[in-house]
């Protein structure tokens, strides 16, 4: 296995693959099967670009579902569209898009507005606080997480 | 070979090899070859009602069934090209029947060796880098809290802090640009992949460099010992692969 790990030097033996299925980073191999790889027109049309959801949830995505469970990231097992047990394969409505959609913004916002909650209350105290001193006014940071991850519509 | 209610599944495209590699495939089944001359196209036999057009973008919309898609697909893709020179091919594309996969061999069998040639003798790593943990030193160095001006003194940490957050970011990015040229040189060729968000590549560090590499056999151990010997204070450098040469399959590269 050397997935994940500092690499071996001295070895003059070409080593093995031997990517164990469970170990590698989802995101790694959606990267690649998705995006790489030969591209050659099938006799079945399924434009992933086109599929403009699935961006959006593998921009938010985490290692594995596990992971994102962990981290509270488990709207598609409520939504009805997406989870396998209600999967009747014509998930894709425009009112459960839109249902979906909504879910997915205020996803985004709970997730932000919880990674930025305390960077915020402290640059609010700031103002009140720096008051026996001058203290330049500096803007407050804008950390990745404020940024919007996944395209809205 | 198949039926109208199956589909055939394309893995990958090696040149020779005229075993099978291990499955099990996306749909659970043996892969088996198609060959057409030099070219042998790793296939897998599908059900058509779980992966016609309809049943696929559900699939393709479920992140569970994704996952399973991907990694099985990977699985057979990283077998296929144990032995041989193989491409890749990317996920879900899908054929009619064994003669309509024959006919693609046919057809695009220069642009195919072309991309088999390129690739044979190399394998992709992968490389990302991370803005590293803070170091102890730096953590020290901060200001110590004043009773008699909390508010200030609190501030002044903060900015401190942030600036130093700043710096580290700063330095890590530098690092990392000079380790990919460093990495560039010891490569066949280079892609820069998108930078994962940290939600994606499951890590707290925010991500610099993510690339990947195709790097001839025998300048393996020089790669590696390259990413090995780059890790300096301040980045966090993980090293993934071997790949197969998903990256560096692209028709129109020369």
């Amino acid at each position: 296995m050397t997935s994940g790990g500092l690499p071996v030097p001295g070895r003059t033996a070409r080593p093995p693959d031997t990517h164990r299925q469970e170990s590698t980073n989802l995101a790694d191999i959606l990267e690649r099967v998705l995006d790489k790889g030969i591209v050659i027109a099938g006799d079945i049309r399924v434009n992933v670009l086109d599929i403009e959801l699935l961006t959006i949830k593998i921009r938010l995505l985490v290692a594995s579902v596990d992971k994102a469970r962990e981290m509270g990231i488990d709207w598609w097992e409520h939504d009805t569209s997406l989870s396998s047990g209600n999967g009747s394969g014509d998930g894709a409505s425009p009112a459960s898009l839109a249902e979906e959609n909504r879910r997915l913004r205020e996803r985004i916002e709970a997730l932000e507005a919880g990674t930025v909650a305390e960077l915020e209350e402290g640059d609010a105290d700031e103002v009140d606080e720096g008051e026996d001193e001058p203290v330049e006014e500096e803007p407050v940071r804008r950390t990745a997480a404020r940024r919007p991850q996944g395209r809205r519509r | 070979m198949t039926t109208v209610d199956e589909l055939v599944w394309l893995y990958a495209i090696r040149l020779g090899g005229l075993d099978a590699p291990a499955g099990p495939g996306v749909d659970g089944e043996p892969p088996r070859l198609v060959i057409e001359g030099d070219l042998v196209a790793v296939v897998g036999t599908v059900v058509a009602r779980r992966f016609d057009e309809a049943a696929l973008a559900a699939s393709m919309e479920d992140l569970g069934r994704l996952e399973g898609l991907a990694r099985a697909h990977h699985a057979v893709v990283v077998e296929a090209g144990r032995e041989r020179p193989t491409a890749p091919v990317s996920l879900a594309t899908l054929y009619r029947d064994d003669a309509a996969v024959r006919r693609l061999l046919a057809d695009r069998s220069a642009d195919l060796l072309r991309v088999l040639r390129r690739v044979a003798g190399h394998r992709e790593w992968g490389v990302k880098v991370y803005v590293g943990p803070e170091v102890a030193q730096e953590a020290a160095a901060l200001p110590a809290p004043d009773a008699g001006r909390p508010g200030t003194s609190y501030l002044l940490r903060r900015r401190e802090t942030r600036d130093r957050d700043g710096r580290r970011r700063e330095h890590a990015r530098e690092s990392a640009e000079s380790l990919h040229a460093a990495l560039v040189e010891r490569s066949a060729a280079a892609h820069r992949f998108t930078l994962q968000d940290a939600r994606l590549s499951g890590r707290a560090e925010e991500m610099v460099l993510n690339a990947g590499y195709l790097v001839a056999d025998e300048r393996e151990e020089a790669f590696r010992a390259a990413v090995a010997e780059s890790a300096p204070e301040g980045i966090r450098v993980e090293l993934t692969g071997p790949w197969p040469a998903f990256s560096f399959t692209d028709w129109e590269q020369p």
